[in-house]
Parts: structure tokens; C-alpha cells; sequence
């Protein structure tokens, strides 16, 4: 065996509705993996099929080799889950919580005690391990989360949008623990996001996903540079045609597209470029009132596949989320 | 794996128990109704209440029944956390984990039942105080066993609609519907003998009508059917439920 996760043809439908269509993925050991698409896209429903919550409609997957349904206490035994909702009982400790997993885990109490200082001290919250969780805050809670998912060493740990509604900072910090842990515990970790900035930062290879399909695989920057070169942007006040000749005069500039007083110029490292293109402008007596620089990110990745903004659909999707919590 | 796992049981039983003594108010709250019921009918009846069976006074004859009582609000409450534990998502933590729904299940009832009796023996201290006269200890430990088959009972019926419904207002709802026939019933206040015909045959299936009988019997000696008979049943009784429920939370969705 030598993938963490396999899928052939993996689907669900819910009364009609096809949630997850024909997805193929394979997800080699100790990486870390990105399912990256819009809310709704389907990213949670696969991790709920891989870890033995519900029930393929058609299609087969195997997690560390096991079956998800014929052997799903194989499977249970072997991975971690971090849910997108809390899952925490607030009316115990943070100790307690954790002395509680691991007893369903069947960890003999010696090491149990062993294993709940040391992931406590990797998520740094050994100083509240006796404070009720109902008194812990939205990213102490999921901190605590991250160390019970880890807390039994599975081999695979699913984490179904581990930052959402976090602060910048916190998310941050948790993106280093998942770092962390991945590279001191050996794990395989597969990772929900809707976040671009998430999967680019922590992934090692990322699956966008829009309407149950994997429309692209690879690492992010192999998905970003199917997008092409940086695009550099020049707002010229007069003698476009004057630029063209120029700027075209250098072999690093791929093309050349002018509209509207604007000019975008598509240049590898386009940064290291901006002073030898304003020179040339200065020379050629072009006068530049701005320049920007725009590097490829998975947003414009999933924009390519899918004709579709992903951000619009998240920020709409959080809406409604954030209103329904309430 | 094995089906019955007994460290998970005892994990999901040992949370209960944590739980139970750090929410005092809840115990407090549970014990308040069935301790005013034993307290106020319990005096307010004791010179009225001529036709319960000869030889006892009202308050030997009311205790039991109060401890019935105790059981099956108590044991319904069981349902109630399966909901919690749904609504606060603890219920995947517990789902996800390598353990086989039946030592879930088991847990789970270990950790009611517990509760339960706890409970029963609470209100048996104010019971003794006003005058309820315990046959022996035999009967006193025939009693315990009894309070567990009892709410056993009871924590089946609780996981079965707790397992298919999703709301918790909807489920108080329903067991509310439930516990009062059952309750009254059950001749935990008055002998069922009093009852018109029709109903007296709703009384005779009613569980609770055996349990108190036979709590009676093994506390107080004033049981009017045969132990062996309200035992039976009872044990009967707490099969099919216990087996009712774990079937509909085994085959119950998690989200």
C-alpha cells in the first residue's frame, strides 16, 4: 500500500441531489492535502464518506488500505477527525475531554496521561488544562480540537475547515500547529478550505472541487503556473504605440495588451522588472502614472476551471451561514 | 474489535457520572418534583386514603410509587442528552470513535441508570424520615435491582424516540405526553383497583404498574400481584425496549 487515501468514482446523492460525482483522488502518505471549492461544493461530504459518517452512493475508497464501508472500524481506528462544528463537551475539562477520547480510543491510562501533556504543550494550551471548555474561546476550542484528533497518533487526520470564522492571527497559529505536526508525528493530513490563502500556504497538494468534481489536482504551484506568468499593469497617460515597440523590444515581455490607458504586460518575476520598465518607458518619453503587479493565485486557478469568482460565492455563502447561526 | 467493549462503556458511563455531579442544579431539579409529590400527598392524605391495601398506612404505600416516579423522569431525561450530544456535536466525537454502536448504547444506559437510581435512593431518605418502615435489607437490595430494571426500561424508550426525532422541544414534548398517563397509571398514587374497568386494562399495560408493585413488594411488603409476575414482566419489558432502542440508534443518522 502506498497511498493514505485512494478513491475510484466516489458519489453521493441526497434525494436526487448529486453532492459528490465520480471523484478519483489519491493522497500520498505524510502530505499534506487541500480539498479547496466554494461552500457547497461538496468538500464535506467526501470527508464525511472517508470517515465512515455516511454512506457512498456508488464507488469504492480506501483509507491506510481499509475499506470505508466493509471495514469501518478499521478505518475508524486508524484516522483523527477534526469536524467543521464544535465537538467538544463544554461541561468537561479540557483534560477530562481528552482522557475521554482516548479511553474510546482504548489508550491504557499511562499513556494516555503521557500523550495529553504532550499535545496539550504542541497546541500550547498545557496551562488551561483544567478550565471547563465551555469557558474556552472559538480558537482555544479548536486548538483543542486539533490535539484530541491527533491525540491516539492516527495515521490519517481530516480537518473540515479548520479556521473558519477565526481571527487572522489565530488562523495563522493553527496553520503552524498543522505544520507542526505533520512534520513531527508523521500524520497524513487531508484539509478542507474555502480559503485560497490556506491551501496555497499549508498544502503540499491541493484538489479544487466545484459541484462534486474535481475539476484540477496538482500542487499549488503547478496549478498557478497553468495560469501563466505574473501580469505587470502600467497606467500610461500617452504614446501607447511608442511603449509597444520598446517594451516588446525585450524578450522577458510574452505580451503585450493595451486598453483603456491601461497596459498589461505578462513577464515572469514581474516585481524584479518594474525599474528596467519604467526606464525604458522615461527613455521611449512615455510618462507612467502607475505600476501593479498581479501574481496568479488559486482564485484565479478555480476562475479558469470554472468560469466563476470563488470569492463572491464564499463571502455569499458566509453570509448565510453567519445569519443562520445566529 | 470486540461488539462489547467494556473500557468505551465505562469512558461514555464515567462522563455521565462527571457530568451528573457537576450539574447539581439539574439533580436538584429532577428531585424537587417527586419530593414535593411524597412530601405534600404524602401528609395531605394520610388520614383520607382507607381502601390501599390493608396493613399499611398511606405514606409506606405512596413512597414506592414516588420512587417509580423519580425513575421514569429521571430515565427519559436519558433521551434527552442523546439530543444535547446531537445539538452540541459531541455525539459525532462519540459516533467516529472505534467502538461498536452497542457499547455505545450500553454506556450510555450505565451512565442513565446510574443517575436513575441515585436518584431513587434520594427520595427514599425523606421517605424514611416520615415514617415509611423498610421490610428488610433484602428487600431493600431486591429494590435496587428493580430500580435498574426500571429505568432501564425507560432509557429504552427515551433512546428509541430520541434516536429518530432531531429536536429537543419536539422530544420533551412527546415524552411530557408519555411520562403523565404512564405515571398516573401506574397505581404510583392510588391502587389501580380504584380505576374504572376501561382503564384499569391500560394500567396492566403500563410497565411502571409492575415496577411499583414490586417495589412495594420488596420495600414495604404491600405488593398486590405476585413478585414473580411483576418481575417478569418487568425483565420482559426491559428487553424489548433496551433492544428497540439500540436497534433505532444504531440505524439513526449522526448529522
Amino acid at each position: 500500500m502506498e497511498h493514505a487515501i485512494e478513491t475510484r468514482g466516489l458519489v453521493k446523492r441526497f434525494d436526487g441531489l448529486v453532492a459528490v460525482d465520480d471523484v478519483n483522488l489519491s493522497v500520498k502518505r505524510g502530505e499534506i492535502f487541500g480539498l479547496l471549492g466554494p461552500n457547497g461544493a461538496g468538500k464535506s461530504t467526501i470527508i464525511k464518506m472517508l470517515t465512515t459518517m455516511l454512506r457512498p452512493s456508488a464507488g469504492e475508497a480506501y483509507v491506510w488500505g481499509h475499506h470505508i464501508v466493509r471495514e469501518r472500524d478499521a478505518v475508524r481506528s486508524c484516522i483523527g477527525v477534526v469536524f467543521q462544528d464544535p465537538s467538544v463537551d463544554g461541561k468537561l475539562t479540557a483534560r477530562e475531554n481528552l482522557d475521554f477520547h482516548g479511553r474510546m480510543y482504548g489508550m491504557p491510562g499511562a499513556e494516555r496521561k503521557r500523550r495529553i501533556a504532550e499535545v496539550l504543550e504542541l497546541v500550547e494550551l498545557s496551562d488551561k488544562a483544567d478550565v471547563l471548555l465551555e469557558d474556552f474561546s472559538g480558537g482555544m476550542r479548536r486548538r483543542l480540537e486539533i490535539a484530541r484528533g491527533l491525540m491516539h497518533r492516527p495515521h490519517v487526520l481530516f480537518l473540515d475547515e479548520p479556521t473558519l470564522g477565526l481571527d487572522t492571527q489565530t488562523r495563522r497559529y493553527i496553520w503552524d500547529y498543522i505544520r507542526a505536526m505533520n512534520r513531527e508525528e508523521d500524520v497524513t493530513v487531508v484539509i478542507t478550505t474555502h480559503y485560497m490563502e490556506e491551501a496555497d500556504n499549508l498544502c503540499n497538494r491541493v484538489a479544487i472541487i466545484d459541484h462534486g468534481r474535481i475539476v484540477a489536482l496538482d500542487s499549488p504551484t503547478a496549478l498557478k503556473s497553468m495560469i501563466g506568468t505574473d501580469t505587470l499593469t502600467l497606467e500610461v497617460k500617452d504614446g501607447m504605440e511608442r511603449l509597444r515597440d520598446v517594451l516588446l523590444g525585450f524578450e522577458w515581455v510574452r505580451s503585450f495588451d493595451a486598453s483603456n490607458g491601461y497596459v498589461n504586460l505578462s513577464v515572469d518575476s514581474a516585481q524584479s522588472r518594474i525599474p528596467e520598465v519604467v526606464l525604458a518607458a522615461c527613455r521611449a518619453g512615455v510618462r507612467i502614472r502607475s505600476v501593479s503587479v498581479h501574481e496568479p493565485t488559486l482564485e484565479d486557478v478555480f476562475l479558469r476551471y470554472t468560469g466563476r469568482s470563488m470569492r463572491d460565492e464564499t463571502v455569499k455563502g458566509d453570509l448565510v451561514r453567519a445569519l443562520m447561526r445566529r | 474489535m470486540i461488539a462489547f467493549d467494556p473500557y468505551a462503556i465505562y469512558s461514555l458511563w464515567l462522563r455521565e457520572m462527571i457530568r451528573f455531579f457537576r450539574l447539581k442544579s439539574r439533580v436538584v431539579g429532577s428531585i424537587a418534583p417527586p419530593f414535593f409529590f411524597l412530601a405534600f400527598l404524602g401528609t395531605g392524605f394520610s388520614g383520607m386514603a382507607s381502601r390501599v391495601p390493608a396493613g399499611v398506612d398511606y405514606i409506606n404505600y405512596l413512597a414506592p410509587g414516588i420512587i417509580g416516579m423519580t425513575l421514569l423522569f429521571s430515565s427519559t431525561f436519558a433521551g434527552m442528552s442523546v439530543l444535547w450530544d446531537r445539538e452540541f456535536g459531541f455525539l459525532r466525537e462519540i459516533m467516529v470513535a472505534p467502538v461498536t454502536r452497542l457499547s455505545i448504547v450500553l454506556g450510555r444506559t450505565a451512565g442513565g441508570v446510574t443517575q436513575a437510581v441515585i436518584q431513587g435512593i434520594i427520595i427514599l431518605i425523606p421517605g424514611i424520615a416520615m415514617g415509611v418502615k423498610i421490610k428488610g435489607l433484602t428487600g431493600l437490595l431486591l429494590s435496587l435491582a428493580l430500580m435498574v430494571l426500571i429505568s432501564a426500561t425507560f432509557i429504552g424508550v427515551g433512546l428509541a424516540f430520541a434516536s429518530r426525532m432531531k429536536d429537543m422541544s419536539g422530544f420533551s414534548l412527546i415524552m411530557n405526553f408519555m411520562i403523565f398517563p404512564v405515571f398516573l397509571l401506574s397505581g404510583a398514587l392510588f391502587p389501580v383497583q380504584n380505576l374504572p374497568e376501561v382503564v384499569r386494562v391500560l394500567s396492566y399495560i403500563d410497565p411502571l404498574t409492575y415496577g411499583v408493585d414490586a417495589l412495594r413488594g420488596c420495600l414495604v411488603g404491600a405488593n398486590s400481584l405476585p413478585l414473580m409476575l411483576d418481575a417478569m414482566v418487568l425483565t420482559g419489558c426491559c428487553a424489548a425496549t433496551m433492544a428497540i432502542g439500540a436497534y433505532l440508534f444504531e440505524t439513526s443518522d449522526v448529522d
